[in-house]
């Protein structure tokens, strides 16, 4: 083993292979710092190249690749808001906060430092079990990680926000979202509503962007600011890398956790940094002040992202099983240089094995080392004026938007789930709580189904489902303990008091709210009615969703109606919090009438054409650019994106003018 | 539905859409030439998976042995389990030799079945190359079982399956072990057959198959080790259209010869044809190659001819092993032989194997 440990890595440290890895890291730098871009498409633009390399260079490349996209994509999720990868969803919630009092390099720099610290970690671990992790991983059985979803559910509570009956609701949402298309048990098609879009479901990114990232734009576009409030970065380097080793024990917790659930084939990553965010918040203390900037919300996610690579390649490697979209394209490299993963991995191709764990381990080092070099200019991004990012924000979100299958369809399911977002936040529902539910749905479905299958309903006694079950209730209990009491009133209302609160007129203030809930309560029920049509397998799961949903709505109106304002139940930004008297802001609708004119535009004469037209009209219109700069931005977002469509060989999504005429690429 | 224009590296260049016009009219039917083109070879799956990783390996000499050498290019269309890109191949491709559609037996299946997703018609293409698969189906010792011959002691026994879902490729052992009259549950929800072998290996089903490469790395091992026993082969097709036994596995008994062992006869019938349509457009004719509806002979036969050349570049089969097998390319005629085998099915037996699922599965098709 230490042998083969050696020669892999003074086969690895030579000039042509450490040239191919920095390759590999570059471009995995540059993919992940693209909002909606990750491994996938980073590993796509690689793969042409790898048939004829020799193998350890091919490997060194790839695994560069992979290996950074987690560390770069804290960007995206730290300076804009926007979740870089479903992997840093979780960074957002308090990195964003952090850019916008302008600690953004203290932010980024306690992320670098985790994400470095859990690749390591992650590559360590990844050395010390790839010769005895082939039993363990063989203990988890369907019946397990049904619990294992469970546990990651049981997170809601934490991420719930100050009013459990929302929670529960949002929850609610994602796993009926989640249930969208075929069924697991019978393949039957539901709530598709005869589209051909919803077939497949509603993709990850689709769902991850419209909750996090349009909601971001659209607030920021109601104030004429930079991102960074007081237009500055914080010269907070060191601090960030102080808070990182103030925290170690936490980012030690994580990147273990990240490691493991990343070797558990079946859970996929992107639940990875919520059950670390969710872990944080329930193991640490003072956490009055996670979700509006504390370190800690960074440091946790960050620390597990990175070190699920590493656990990922164990089932990669040993079952020739893909625990993630990455994960199976770099399993189709490996095919492609000859590699076929399976027990050999740790017999005769142990040397591979050992290549690929130093390549992780090293690539962590440089992207990390880079990101830190990079970071100062890219943060700088938070000082323009908003409105001249705007337009480039919305553009990237629509490109990573249309990633997912390449369609129109993609974009006006970004603007839904965006429009949904934006009225979740403003009314207090929490945004995490809908993706758990969403990313878990299929997988708790599924392993249900198949557990009752093998081993009955007696699968709950297996030993590893008690001792899961263990968890799931100490995550409960923690989850409840640090529970801010939905009852109680807190400072944040003091400026409700000119606002009538009981009786008819209170509820008058409260009807904005009182009709998205009405709302949420129309999907469950049409999530309902939908199930009836299926058959007993395939309806009873999205049936008790539905059905526990509308409990939880029918519990938050009752609440809404009886309740004053004071309660925390209550929130609504536009009329008793961030927006309510604030004259200066502009409209709610106004992002989001920005957004739909792309998106329409581009239904009707393609995308290429819409950005072009979108830009140049935002930029003189609504950011008032002077016309040469207008074309100059407009020229160079057009170029960008043409470059890197055609390195990802994209054609974009056509409009109703394509249908009559015959354009060339990049309009046609 | 629309007519656009498909292949956008070759709009980049001028000349390069003159001289695909030129191509597609008769007066340079004689000398076709890709020279300074780009191929799109049109994949309706996500990258890294095995009709991507089968068309990436092919790109390279692809590129090598078509007249012109243009380059090849592998684009990813995935959705809808593969038919939106095949829906996308149908409408849009021009007839010129520049896009090229590479489907699998998820591609068929649907259009077998009638999937009312499917808006492309098998029959209007044309194709160049079809490229076999086979599999191996094992089960534990822990049913009695110790050796193929020993497969009738299964009759009977409660028998499990991980299966990918009653519509997929997993399609072909539904029917295949119906046939046979073995009493097997399927329990559906699984993603890929890789994954099956791991509820193999954690001893939650006790039959299932992998296919070739998939057995030969990881089964293998546990047949050595005693903990797996392979049954059957589901076969390979010779010229005739019989199922044989697979030429990567001539030791063990073919699907037909498991059979016979069981029922003492060999299988035939309304039932066996149905089976056998699926089995052909999931194994034999799983991979294929395929030129638009209207594309000029001249172009056809320059493909047909590139492929036959690929065979015989000793690199290639030198190389293959990994992502092919030692299965051979179908070229020239066999190709055609196994498309037509492979995408044709009476009415009547279609029919059955819907009214099977439906009934049984509660799979519904419309």
């Amino acid at each position: 083993m230490l042998e083969a440990m050696l020669a892999a890595l003074s086969d690895l440290l030579t000039v042509q292979h450490l040239i191919y890895m920095v390759v590999g890291v570059v471009i995995g730098l540059s993919v992940g710092i693209f909002p909606g871009l990750g491994g996938i498409a980073g590993l796509s633009l690689l793969l042409p190249f790898i048939y004829g390399m020799d193998p350890t260079s091919a490997l060194a490349m790839l695994i560069g690749l992979v290996a950074v996209i987690p560390t770069s994509d804290t960007f995206a999720s730290v300076l804009m808001g926007i979740p870089g990868s479903s992997a840093s969803q979780a960074t957002v919630l308090d990195g964003f906060p952090m850019s916008r009092d302008g600690h953004a390099a203290r932010a980024l720099a306690a992320a670098f430092a985790s994400s470095l610290f859990g690749g390591l970690l992650g590559a360590a671990i990844l050395t010390g079990f790839v010769l005895i992790a082939r039993p363990l991983i063989l203990l988890f059985t369907s019946a397990e990680l049904f619990m294992l979803s469970v546990f990651g559910l049981s997170m809601v509570g934490v991420l719930a926000g100050r009013s459990l009956a929302k929670g529960l609701g949002a929850c609610g949402l994602g796993l009926v979202l989640g249930s969208v298309g075929g069924a697991p048990a019978t393949g039957e098609f539901r709530m598709i509503f005869n589209t051909d879009y919803l077939y497949d479901g509603v993709p990850l990114v689709i769902v991850g962007l419209g909750l996090f990232a349009v909601p971001e734009i659209v607030d920021l576009l109601r104030r004429d600011q930079a991102i960074s409030s007081d237009g500055g970065l914080g010269a907070g380097w060191f601090d960030g890398l102080h808070d990182w080793w103030k925290n170690i024990w936490l980012s030690l917790r994580c990147a273990s956790l990240g490691t493991i659930i990343g070797a558990i084939p079946g859970l996929g990553g992107s639940v990875v940094d919520w059950l670390a965010y969710g872990h944080a918040m329930q193991s640490e203390k003072n956490t009055e002040n996670f979700g509006k900037g504390d370190v800690r919300g960074v440091i946790a996610p960050e620390s597990a992202n990175n070190a699920k690579e590493g656990g990922g390649l164990l089932p990669t490697l040993m079952f020739g099983i893909p625990g993630s979209g990455s994960m199976a394209v770099f399993l189709g490299g490996m095919v492609l240089i000859g590699i076929e993963p399976g027990p050999s991995m740790v017999t005769t191709n142990l040397d591979v094995t050992y290549t690929i764990i130093w390549s992780l381990a090293l690539a962590n080092v440089i992207g990390a080392g880079l990101c830190i070099v990079l970071s100062q200019p890219i943060a700088r991004l938070t000082t323009i004026p908003f409105p001249q990012l705007a337009p480039f924000m919305i553009a990237v979100i629509s490109f990573a938007a249309f990633q997912a299958t390449r369609s129109l369809a993609d974009l006006i399911a970004l603007l839904v789930v965006g429009v949904i977002g934006v009225f979740m936040r403003r009314f207090g529902w929490p945004r995490p709580a809908l993706l758990i539910g969403f990313v878990l749905a299929a997988q708790s479905e599924t392993y249900l189904y198949q557990a009752v299958q093998f081993y009955g309903w007696e699968f709950i006694l297996r030993p590893g489902c008690l001792i899961l079950l263990a968890f799931i209730a100490v995550s409960v209990w923690y989850g409840m303990r640090n529970r801010v009491d939905d009852s109680a009133g807190d400072e944040l209302r003091a400026d409700i008091d000119d606002l009538p609160s009981e009786g008819m007129a209170g509820r008058r203030t409260r009807l904005p709210q009182i009709l998205f809930a009405l709302f949420a309560g129309a999907i469950f029920l049409a999530a309902f009615l939908d199930s009836l049509q299926h058959s007993f397998l395939g309806r009873i799961f999205p049936m008790v969703m539905a059905l526990a949903g509308l409990a939880a709505v029918t519990l938050l109106l009752v609440q809404l109606w009886t309740k004053g304002n004071r309660h925390n139940v209550s929130q609504d930004t536009e009329v008793m919090g961030e927006y309510a008297n604030d004259p200066e802001a502009g409209s709610l609708w106004a992002g989001i009438l920005w957004m739909g004119f792309l998106v329409a535009l581009s239904a009707l004469i393609g995308f290429f054409a819409a950005m072009v037209i979108f830009f140049v009209v935002f930029l003189t219109f609504r950011a008032r650019t002077a016309p040469l700069r207008t074309v100059l931005l407009t020229a160079g977002a057009a170029a960008f994106v043409l470059i890197l469509a055609n390195a990802l060989n994209l054609r974009f999504p056509e409009g109703l003018l394509q249908a009559y005429i015959r354009l060339p690429w990049p309009f046609g | 539905m629309t007519n656009t224009t498909f292949t956008r590296r070759a709009a980049l260049a001028l000349g390069a859409a003159a001289s695909a016009l030129a191509l597609a009219g008769p007066a340079a039917a004689q000398e076709v030439s890709f020279e300074g083109e780009t191929i799109e070879w049109l994949i309706p799956f996500s990258a890294g998976g095995g009709s991507d990783t089968w068309a990436r390996f092919l790109a390279p000499f692809l590129q090598e042995h078509l007249p012109g050498n243009p380059s090849v290019q592998v684009v990813n269309e995935p959705g809808g389990g593969s038919t939106k890109g095949a829906n996308l191949f149908d409408a849009r491709a021009r007839p010129d030799g520049l896009t090229i559609l590479g489907t699998s037996g998820s591609t068929q299946f649907p259009y077998l079945l009638g999937d009312p997703r499917v808006r492309y018609e098998y029959a209007d293409w044309n194709v160049v190359m079809a490229t076999p698969t086979g599999g191996v189906v094992y089960t534990t010792p822990q049913t009695g079982v110790e050796s193929a011959d020993q497969i009738a002691d299964l009759m009977g026994q409660d028998l499990i399956y991980a299966s990918q879902g009653a519509t997929s490729l997993d399609l072909v052992p539904l029917l295949g072990f119906r046939l046979m009259g073995l009493d097997v549950r399927h329990v559906f929800g699984f993603q890929g057959r890789g994954d099956g072998r791991l509820a193999f290996e954690r001893g939650e089903v006790n039959i299932d198959y992998q296919t070739s490469s998939g057995y030969l790395q990881n089964v293998q091992p546990l047949v050595d080790e005693g903990s797996a026993v392979p049954l059957f082969s589901w076969g390979a097709l010779d010229d005739d259209g019989n199922i044989v036994r697979d030429p990567t596995f001539p030791d063990l008994p073919s699907y037909v010869e498991a059979y016979e062992t069981i029922n003492g006869e060999a299988p035939s019938g309304d039932e066996f044809e149905a089976y056998k349509a699926f089995f052909v457009a999931g194994f034999p004719a799983q991979k294929m190659v395929f030129l638009p509806e209207g594309t000029d002979q001249a172009i056809i036969d320059a493909y047909k001819q590139a492929f036959i050349d690929i065979q015989d570049d000793p690199e290639f089969q030198e190389t293959k092993g990994a992502t092919i097998g030692d299965y051979q390319l179908a070229t020239g005629d066999a190709a055609q032989n196994l498309y037509e085998q492979g995408t044709r099915v009476r009415p009547e037996v279609r029919q059955s194997v819907v009214d099977l699922l439906t009934s049984e599965y509660d799979v519904s098709l419309d």
